[in-house]
């Protein structure tokens, strides 16, 4: 199809044009940007967390008052939670994986004395607390039960740089080990933490996510052999099989409850609501990103579909004059889908700079990466479907003018 | 004139039902998205204590040691508990407050009513003066009762409610973690947001349902809630011997010679503190009012600002669909046009004509913006952030909404009514 025709109609609308155009550009970048938001939001909620989600249970308590025979009780709990029936392993940990939280972390660095740390890890810890995530050992071994040490023992120690009463042992996540010593065996390998306190790995573990500040390194985590209470904000994990969540979820804490009822619990769920609670707002956000790109789709096909009828109807007397001088009607058809084609090309053109603009600005204020080159095409040929389908009705009607129309005025 | 040309506008708007339909849906959708975001932007970033943003100030010194140590890095955001008491007690401000939050166990005596925890707020007596925090019943604790560690407490109305039914309890005990503490305040309608004075325990929707004495809290081991840094051996404990900064401070100073003078007081206090050996950084202080630390904070959330950058660019698309839309239309009645102009009307006379039939469009556009952001604003309210509950609609920001309707309409209006009363009447009477 010859395009001259066209273009020289469309240089008589100049600005009806244009506005048109201007209108598919902002929609191109707009849609390209959101839908690559959505990428980045999805591909975060996709984070493993390394553990065995969907067996387990938390369960936290906090006691009124102080607890001097804390550790008993932790003990006299964990063998209570271990005999109710479906319960594989119970454990208690300071903190979970993508809990929203990082309660604690560790600046781990590769020489004493030195003045950055290298990295910074989430540092978990608590009695079973492997075995129980279902985390697997790649190398090395796991902790041995007289390795681990209280922490009401091990804070004070910390303070007075008593090494007698630190951990000599550390566990670390392939991905911090890979950082660490690139190409390396991690074994055996010293980190030094605080005040240069020296802690041989002794295990590499598979991957076990950070509770939060995933941008720090999603996989950076570190297992110290150390035990804790709930009163120090220890919360019971327990593993079991998906189908046996609810009941066992039930029966171990009025379990905890017989052992003692003075206390509150303030958290009882399993993993995967947990989960499910952490991604919430990012689940959110998509859904918002994607309500705006379907409204925005929509306007435009509406705008797009508005204008062409106007020009349908202004046009009449032309069609019908091109119908008598023996145009078809598949001609007139092909003539507003050529000319929806040309205007959607020059809008994508410019839209592709806006949206290179759009995600400069992003990448400069909201710490997003670089938008990747698929998105371009993948926008050029949503716009071409949309601006398509919204000519089609209004193309049509005017391969329906009837070549008698050319007599008529108006 | 006006009323006619308002007539003539129904009638043109009439007579093309479904171009008037597009128009009015396209700012409908435009004006309803960026101001349900634009909304829920406006309440988070308000100020928590008008009128007093000014005074209030958050000082920052730095006593970590070198380790990872930059120059003109920007200090800790909290204070150690040496910093804080030795600060507390220069009394260099006109008011000042040191403290932490908390999270208690609270024991009604009713025993309908289990065992609950309740968050808190441990802090030195200023701090009900100095953020003019409003009070029902009773009063608050003074620096004697803080001196003393007295076994005191201020509830607020909600936790009154809970316990005593919204009735007078001051006078009344209070079980906190196996406790009797007695009531002496119970707080008015008191729920900063965002919770600026500390900002690691909830930035929105937080309030404390218990206050008392920082000394009362070290003396009975009270949890401590909150963010706490740490450098050295510090392992995030919040206590008095570690090198952590886990409490916050604030200072009312009236004028700004005074807030200049505090500064060169901190900067004193550091030198003094590092002559001491205490201190290993070279000084290094801030000192930021209230508004400038929410800035410094950056307490908005990112995704808000994101969504309210996305529904402009929103209601830009929809303002360049409008634009066109209303060429289209003004240029379909270049004929009516033309007689009008050869009757005699001038051009001026037919550019208020056709902008008061924008104008007509986008009142008509702000209604139904206005519905589709109270839509808006009810699915925010669904949102599971902390912010959520916040997001509603005031008077100003309502009439803002159509305000920004109009105005958007009207400019859209301006390109394609000038192009329609340009022209040539001549030309239009001649091809009919």
């Amino acid at each position: 199809m010859d395009i001259r025709p066209i273009l020289s109609t469309l240089r008589r609308h100049k600005v009806t044009a244009c506005l048109l155009i201007l209108q598919m550009a902002l929609t191109c970048a707009i849609v390209c940007n959101a839908v690559f938001l959505i990428h980045q939001r999805l591909q975060r909620m996709d984070i493993p967390s390394g553990i065995a989600e969907h067996d387990l249970l938390q369960i936290q308590f906090a006691y009124i008052g102080d607890r001097p025979d804390a550790y008993a009780q932790a003990q006299t709990d964990l063998a209570t939670l271990r005999q109710i029936a479906g319960v594989q392993a119970v454990a208690l940990a300071n903190q979970l994986p993508l809990s929203g939280h990082d309660m604690s972390t560790s600046g781990l660095k590769l020489r004493p004395h030195q003045r950055q740390n290298t990295i910074e890890a989430a540092s978990y810890y608590g009695q079973n607390l492997l075995a129980t995530l279902g985390v697997r050992l790649i190398a090395g071994r796991d902790f041995q039960p007289d390795e681990l040490l209280d922490l009401n023992t091990v804070m004070p120690a910390l303070h007075r740089d008593d090494m007698k009463n630190l951990p000599h042992t550390v566990i670390v996540t392939q991905a911090v080990a890979a950082r660490l010593w690139p190409g390396q065996n991690a074994l055996g390998k010293t980190i030094y933490v605080g005040n240069d306190i020296p802690l041989q790995v002794v295990g590499v573990s598979a991957p076990l996510a950070r509770p939060d500040n995933l941008q720090m390194g999603a996989q950076y985590s570190v297992v110290f052999p150390i035990r804790l209470t709930a009163g120090e904000g220890g919360s019971y994990v327990i593993r079991t099989t998906p189908q046996n969540r609810g009941q066992v979820l039930k029966s171990a804490l009025a379990a905890l409850k017989r052992v003692d009822p003075n206390r509150i619990v303030l958290e009882q769920r399993t993993y995967d609501e947990l989960r499910r609670g952490f991604f919430e707002n990012d689940r959110a956000m998509a859904g918002m990103l994607a309500g705006v790109i379907v409204a925005l789709l929509i306007v435009t096909a509406l705008g797009i579909a508005g204008l062409a009828s106007f020009w349908v109807g202004q046009r009449r007397r032309t069609i019908g004059v091109r119908r008598a001088l023996g145009a078809t009607r598949t001609d007139i058809l092909r003539y507003f889908q050529t000319e929806n084609f040309l205007l959607a090309t020059f809008g994508i053109a410019l839209g592709m700079v806006l949206a290179y603009g759009i995600n400069l600005f992003l990448m400069r204020h909201y710490e997003l990466p670089r938008l990747p080159a698929i998105y371009l095409p993948a926008g050029a040929i949503t716009l071409w479907l949309v601006g398509q389908l919204a000519v089609l009705a209004p193309a049509l009607r005017a391969s329906a003018v009837s070549p008698v129309a050319a007599t008529r005025s108006g | 004139m006006f009323g006619y040309y308002f007539d003539l506008a129904l009638r043109s708007l009439r007579r093309n039902k479904v171009l008037t339909a597009l128009m009015v849906l396209a700012i409908a959708l435009g004006i309803g998205a960026s101001m349900t975001t634009l909304i829920v932007l406006h309440v988070l970033s308000g100020n928590p204590l008008p009128g007093r943003g000014s005074t209030l100030y958050a000082p920052q010194i730095d006593p970590r040691d070198m380790g990872g140590y930059r120059p003109q890095a920007e200090p800790p955001d909290q204070v150690t508990w040496t910093d804080g008491m030795n600060l507390l007690r220069a009394k260099r401000a006109d008011r000042q407050a040191l403290m932490t939050g908390g999270s208690v166990a609270i024991q009604p005596a009713q025993s309908a009513l289990d065992p609950f925890y309740e968050t808190a707020r441990y802090t030195t007596a200023d701090f009900f003066p100095m953020f003019g925090v409003p009070f029902r019943y009773g009063h608050a604790w003074g620096a004697s009762e803080d001196a003393a560690s007295a076994a005191v407490v201020v509830i607020s109305s909600r936790l009154n409610d809970k316990l005593f039914g919204g009735r007078d309890s001051s006078g009344r005990m209070l079980r906190v973690e196996g406790h009797a503490l007695r009531i002496v305040g119970v707080l008015g309608d008191w729920r900063p947001n965002p919770h600026f004075y500390d900002l690691r325990v909830k930035n929105y929707g937080g309030d404390e349902g218990v206050y008392l004495p920082l000394s009362t809290s070290q003396d009975l081991h009270l949890a401590h809630l909150g963010g706490a840094d740490c450098w050295g051996n510090g392992g995030a404990d919040a206590t008095p011997a570690a090198p952590c900064a886990w409490l916050q401070f604030w200072v009312q100073l009236d004028t700004p010679a005074k807030a200049v003078a505090y500064r060169q007081f901190l900067i004193h206090y550091s030198q003094e503190q590092k002559s001491l050996g205490r201190f290993q950084r070279p000084p290094n202080v801030r000192l930021r009012n209230l508004v400038q630390w929410l800035d410094y904070e950056q307490v908005v959330p990112g995704d808000v600002q994101l969504q309210t950058w996305l529904a402009l660019g929103f209601l830009l698309v929809c303002l360049v669909n409008t634009v066109g839309l209303m060429l289209a239309k003004f240029l379909r009645r270049s004929a009516e046009l033309g007689v009008r102009r050869a009757l005699g009307a001038s051009r001026r006379a037919l550019f208020m004509q056709l902008l008061v039939e924008s104008g007509v469009i986008g009142l008509a556009g702000g209604l139904g913006g206005l519905l589709l952001a109270y839509l808006g604003l009810w699915l925010v309210r669904r949102q599971p952030a902390d912010y959520a509950l916040l997001a509603h609609l005031d008077g100003a920001m309502l009439l803002l909404t159509l305000l920004l309707a109009v105005g958007a309409s009207l400019l859209a209006g301006v390109l394609p009514a000038w192009r329609a009363c340009h022209i040539a009447p001549g030309l239009q009477l001649k091809s009919h």
